[in-house]
C-alpha cells in the first residue's frame, strides 16, 4: 500500500536525480564543444540551453555566452529550478518525505550525494576544475543509481521510481535531438555537402552514446543512423524507445499489482506501438520535428496521467 | 556546590559502574575520541538532524551525542518503575475523571479555575470515553536525582512527547561502537519499543474495528522539527506515515488516499497539537490536521493517541496538584515525589518567589522545551528583574520550584571525563497494561554547570542502561 503523495514524491525524486545528472551531461557536452573550434560559443551554449529547457530564463539574467557563465548557471544557480544544485536540492527534499519507502542504502546515498554537490558547487567551479566536478556528479548519480537497481524490492515503490526516471529520460534525449534537428535532416546528406561530423557528434556525446553508436553502426556517421539511434534503438539505454519499453513494463507491472487499468495505460502503450512500428524513413518523411515535438507533448501528457490515475493530488 | 555524581562516588566507580569502569580504564583515549567522532558521521549519514525554530540559518543540527552512558541498576529502576506506573494510572484516572463527573473538583481538591480556565481542556471531549478508557497512550514522564536515592519527577509530558528515536539510535550506535562492551555488560534491551509500540496501539483499536487494526501517524510534515522522529517509528513499526492532506472523512472514516483510492484509518498516533488536529473544530486555519476527525472520533471510529485533550495533563499548574491528584486516585502517598513547587497565582507563594528569585526557577506554566524560563542563580541582577516584572504582570502564568542539584554524569571531553547534569525521560505506554521500557531517554547539558538539558537549547543525550541484575 502506498500513499499517493508518497508516489508522487518517489517519482519526483527519480526526475530530479535523472535531470542533474542529465545537466552534468550537457555541461559537458557544451564545454568540450567550447574548446573545439566549430561554431561560436553562443551557438553551442545556446543550443545547451535550449535543450535544458532554460533559454529563456538565462537570457533573461544574462547576456554573455561565456562557459563560466553558462556552466554556473547549470550547475550551481539556485533561481534556475532545473541546475544541478537545485535539482539535487528537490530530490533529496522529496526523498527526505518518502525516506520510508527506500532502503537504507538508497537514502543514504541520496544524502551523501546531497552534502558532497553542496560541497562541490558551494563557490563558482573554476573551468579548469570542471571535469572534475562534472565526473563527480555524474558518479554520485550513478552510485544513487546503483544502489537502487540493486537493494530496491520490486514493488510499486520501484514502479513509480522507474516511471520518473524513464519520462525525465525520454524527455531529455527527445529536446536534445529536437534542438538539432536541422543538422538531421535529409538536406544535411546531400551529396557533395560538407558532413558536420562534429554536430553529430555532439548529440551522441550529449546521451553518452558516442560508442554505442559505433558498435552499432560500424562505419560513417549518417543522419539518419543517428535519429534511429536515439528514438528507435531499443537497446540504446537512453533512447525514446527503450525508455517507453521501460515506461510500459512498469505500468504493466501495476496493473497486475492493482487489478486495474488506467488511461495512462493505453497512452503509454500507444506511443511504444508507434515507437516499435515507425521506421526511421517515415519519421523524417513525416517531419522529425514534428515528431519531436509531438512526442515531448504526449510524455508531458503521459506523467500527468499518471498524477491523477494513481492519486499523486 | 557538591552534586551527586552518578558514575563516581568518594572511593572508585559506584556500584551500577564498576564494570563499565573496568572497560574504560583499558581504553586509549585517542580511540576513544575517535569512536565520538564516528557517532557523529554515523547521525550526519543517516540523516538523524532537526531543525531548530527561530534559527536563522534553520540547517540541519545534530542534538550532540556522548558516548559515556548513563547506567542505572535493576534495583533502582524497579523502584522507579513502581512510581512512574502510579503516576501514570493516576494521570489517566484524572483525565477520565475530569471528562466526566469531575468529582475531583467536586471534593475541592483542586481549584475549578485551573481547568475551566484552561486551554488545553477542551469541552468537545466532556463525556467522551475513547477505547480501553485510556488518554494517554505514550508519556514521557521527566525525572531528575539529587541524591543516591533521592527522585523527583519534574514534569509529566502527556501530549507527545519526542526523544525516543534517539533512545534507540543512541542503543544502536554504541552497540555499533563498543560491541565488546556489551559483551562484559548485560544490559536490558530497548529494541523493542517499536513492536511494544504497534501492540499497545493495536490493543486500543475502536469497538467495532474488524480483524488488524491499520495504525498510522500523523505528521506535521519534514519540515517539523521532530520529522526524524516520526518517520523512523512509522518505520520501524511498519506503519504509514501521514500528512493532514492525505487525509480525508468518507463515510463516517477517517481515510488516506492510497494509489488505489481511500482506506480507511483504525489508529491514529498524532504527532500534531490538539489545536491543529480538527479545523472543522479547532483552529480553522489549521492545514495539518482533518475537517472532521472529532466527529469520528466521537463516533467511536477511530482511536487517537493520544487523545485530544490529555494537554492539560502537561500543564505545570496541573503538575503542582499532582500529590493531590496521586492521592485522590490511587489512595496512596505519591511514591515518586513531586519537585517543591509554589504557584504563583497564590499570593503567597508569589511575594516567596519575588523575594528568592535568585534561588529559584521559575516556568511559564503552559511553556515547553525550556523556553521562557528563568534559572535564578545563572542570571544576571537585570535579567532577574526583567523576568520579576512579568511575574507581577501576570503571576498566574507562572510557577516556581527551587534549583535542583542536579546529579551529574561523565561526558568524554578533549581533556578527558568531565561531569555534566543530566536528566532521565523515560516512556510509558499505556494501553491494556502499563509498560515502560527500562531506561529511556537521558539529557544532559552539554556545557559545564548549565542545567538547561533541552535539546532546541544544545543540550545532548546519552545511551540509558538498566542493568539486568
Amino acid at each position: 500500500m502506498l500513499l499517493g503523495r508518497a508516489a508522487n514524491g518517489l517519482f519526483w525524486v527519480s526526475r530530479y536525480i535523472e535531470r542533474a545528472e542529465n545537466m552534468a551531461r550537457l555541461v559537458d557536452t557544451g564545454l568540450r564543444l567550447s574548446i573545439t573550434e566549430t561554431s561560436t560559443a553562443s551557438d553551442e551554449w545556446g543550443s545547451v540551453l535550449s535543450s535544458a529547457g532554460v533559454r529563456a530564463a538565462f537570457e533573461a539574467a544574462h547576456s554573455e555566452y561565456s562557459t563560466p557563465i553558462v556552466a554556473d548557471f547549470l550547475l550551481r544557480d539556485l533561481t534556475n529550478p532545473s541546475s544541478v544544485l537545485s535539482s539535487m536540492e528537490t530530490a533529496r527534499m522529496n526523498a527526505r518525505m518518502v525516506r520510508t519507502t527506500l532502503t537504507r542504502e538508497v537514502w543514504e546515498a541520496i544524502n551523501e550525494a546531497w552534502m558532497t554537490f553542496r560541497r562541490l558547487l558551494t563557490s563558482p567551479v573554476d573551468e579548469r576544475d570542471l571535469p572534475a566536478v562534472l565526473d563527480a556528479i555524474k558518479r554520485e548519480a550513478a552510485l544513487i543509481r546503483g544502489t537502487f537497481q540493486g537493494t530496491m524490492l520490486r514493488n510499486e515503490i520501484f514502479e513509480f521510481a522507474q516511471l520518473g526516471t524513464l519520462i525525465e529520460r525520454a524527455d531529455n534525449t527527445a529536446r536534445i535531438l529536437d534542438v538539432k534537428y536541422f543538422v538531421l535532416l535529409p538536406s544535411a546528406a546531400w551529396v557533395g555537402s560538407v558532413l558536420d561530423t562534429t554536430q553529430w557528434q555532439t548529440i551522441l556525446r550529449s546521451v553518452s552514446a558516442h560508442r554505442s553508436y559505433r558498435w552499432t553502426y560500424e562505419g560513417e556517421y549518417s543522419p539518419t543512423n543517428v535519429a534511429d539511434h536515439l528514438i528507435l534503438n531499443r537497446r540504446m539505454p537512453r533512447s525514446l524507445a527503450f525508455a517507453y519499453n521501460g515506461i510500459c513494463a512498469s505500468l504493466d507491472a501495476l496493473a497486475e499489482d492493482y487489478e486495474t487499468r488506467h488511461p495512462a495505460h493505453d497512452m503509454a502503450a500507444q506511443t511504444l506501438a508507434t515507437l516499435r512500428e515507425a521506421s526511421i524513413e517515415t519519421i523524417v518523411d513525416r517531419g522529425l520535428h514534428e515528431f519531436l515535438r509531438c512526442f515531448i507533448r504526449d510524455n508531458a501528457r503521459l506523467a500527468d496521467q499518471i498524477a491523477a490515475d494513481f492519486r499523486f493530488n | 556546590m557538591s552534586f551527586f555524581d552518578e558514575m563516581q562516588s568518594g572511593e572508585g566507580p559506584r556500584s551500577p559502574y564498576r564494570a563499565y569502569q573496568q572497560w574504560l580504564s583499558q581504553q586509549d583515549a585517542s580511540r576513544l575520541n575517535a569512536k565520538a567522532h564516528d557517532a557523529e558521521r554515523v547521525f550526519r549519514k543517516t540523516g538523524i538532524t532537526f531543525a531548530v525554530y527561530g534559527e536563522e540559518e534553520a540547517a540541519e543540527r545534530l542534538i550532540p551525542f556522548d558516548i559515556v552512558p548513563r547506567i542505572i541498576s535493576g534495583g533502582e529502576w524497579r523502584r522507579l518503575v513502581q512510581g512512574i506506573e502510579q503516576r501514570v494510572q493516576a494521570l489517566n484516572a484524572f483525565l477520565d475523571d475530569i471528562y466526566h463527573r469531575q468529582e475531583i473538583l467536586r471534593a475541592g481538591r483542586i481549584p475549578r479555575e485551573i481547568i475551566a480556565n484552561n486551554d488545553a481542556f477542551l469541552p468537545e471531549m466532556i463525556g467522551v470515553r475513547p477505547p480501553a478508557g485510556v488518554y494517554t497512550h505514550i508519556i514521557g514522564v521527566d525525572i531528575v536525582r539529587t541524591d543516591e536515592n533521592e527522585f523527583f519527577v519534574l514534569e509529566d509530558n502527556a501530549r507527545t512527547p519526542s526523544g525516543v528515536s534517539y533512545m534507540l539510535e543512541n542503543r544502536e550506535t554504541m552497540m555499533q561502537l563498543f560491541p565488546e562492551l556489551f559483551q562484559k555488560v548485560s544490559v536490558r534491551p530497548v529494541e523493542n519499543y517499536p513492536q511494544l509500540l504497534r501492540n499497545s496501539l493495536g490493543n486500543v483499536r475502536p469497538r467495532n474495528c474488524e480483524g488488524a487494526p491499520r495504525i498510522a501517524i500523523l505528521t506535521p510534515g519534514s519540515f517539523n522539527s521532530a520529522y526524524f522522529e516520526h518517520a523512523f517509528l512509522a518505520d520501524q513499526m511498519g506503519v504509514e506515515l501521514v500528512e493532514g492532506q492525505d487525509l480525508r472523512v468518507i463515510d463516517g472514516r477517517v481515510a488516506m488516499r492510497t494509489t488505489q483510492g481511500y482506506k480507511p484509518i483504525d489508529v491514529l498516533y498524532r504527532r500534531v497539537d490538539d489545536d491543529y488536529l480538527d479545523p472543522m473544530t479547532f483552529r480553522p486555519d489549521s492545514a495539518l490536521g482533518v475537517p472532521g476527525i472529532m466527529d469520528v472520533y466521537r463516533a467511536g471510529n477511530i482511536t487517537i493517541a493520544n487523545a485530544p485533550g490529555t494537554g492539560i495533563a502537561d500543564d505545570k499548574a496541573i503538575y503542582s496538584y499532582m500529590p493531590e491528584i496521586i492521592e485522590f486516585y490511587t489512595g496512596r502517598k505519591a511514591i515518586l515525589q513531586n519537585v517543591p513547587t509554589w504557584r504563583c497565582s497564590e499570593p503567597d507563594s508569589l511575594d516567596y518567589v519575588l523575594e528568592h528569585l535568585s534561588e529559584l526557577v521559575v516556568k511559564e506554566v503552559h511553556g515547553s522545551g525550556g523556553y521562557g524560563m528563568l534559572v535564578g542563580p545563572a542570571a544576571s541582577k537585570k535579567e532577574r528583574e526583567a523576568f520579576a516584572a512579568k511575574l507581577k504582570a501576570r503571576p498566574s502564568n507562572y510557577i516556581a520550584q527551587p534549583t535542583l542539584s542536579l546529579s551529574t554524569c561523565p561526558i568524554l571531553t578533549d581533556a578527558g571525563l568531565a561531569p555534566r547534569h543530566v536528566d532521565l525521560r523515560p516512556f510509558v505506554l499505556v494501553s491494556d497494561a502499563i509498560r515502560i521500557v527500562p531506561g529511556g531517554l537521558t539529557r544532559v547539558a552539554m556545557r559545564e554547570g548549565s542545567l538547561v538539558v533541552n535539546s532546541s537549547q544544545g543540550g545532548g543525550t546519552k545511551d540509558t542502561w538498566v542493568l539486568n541484575d
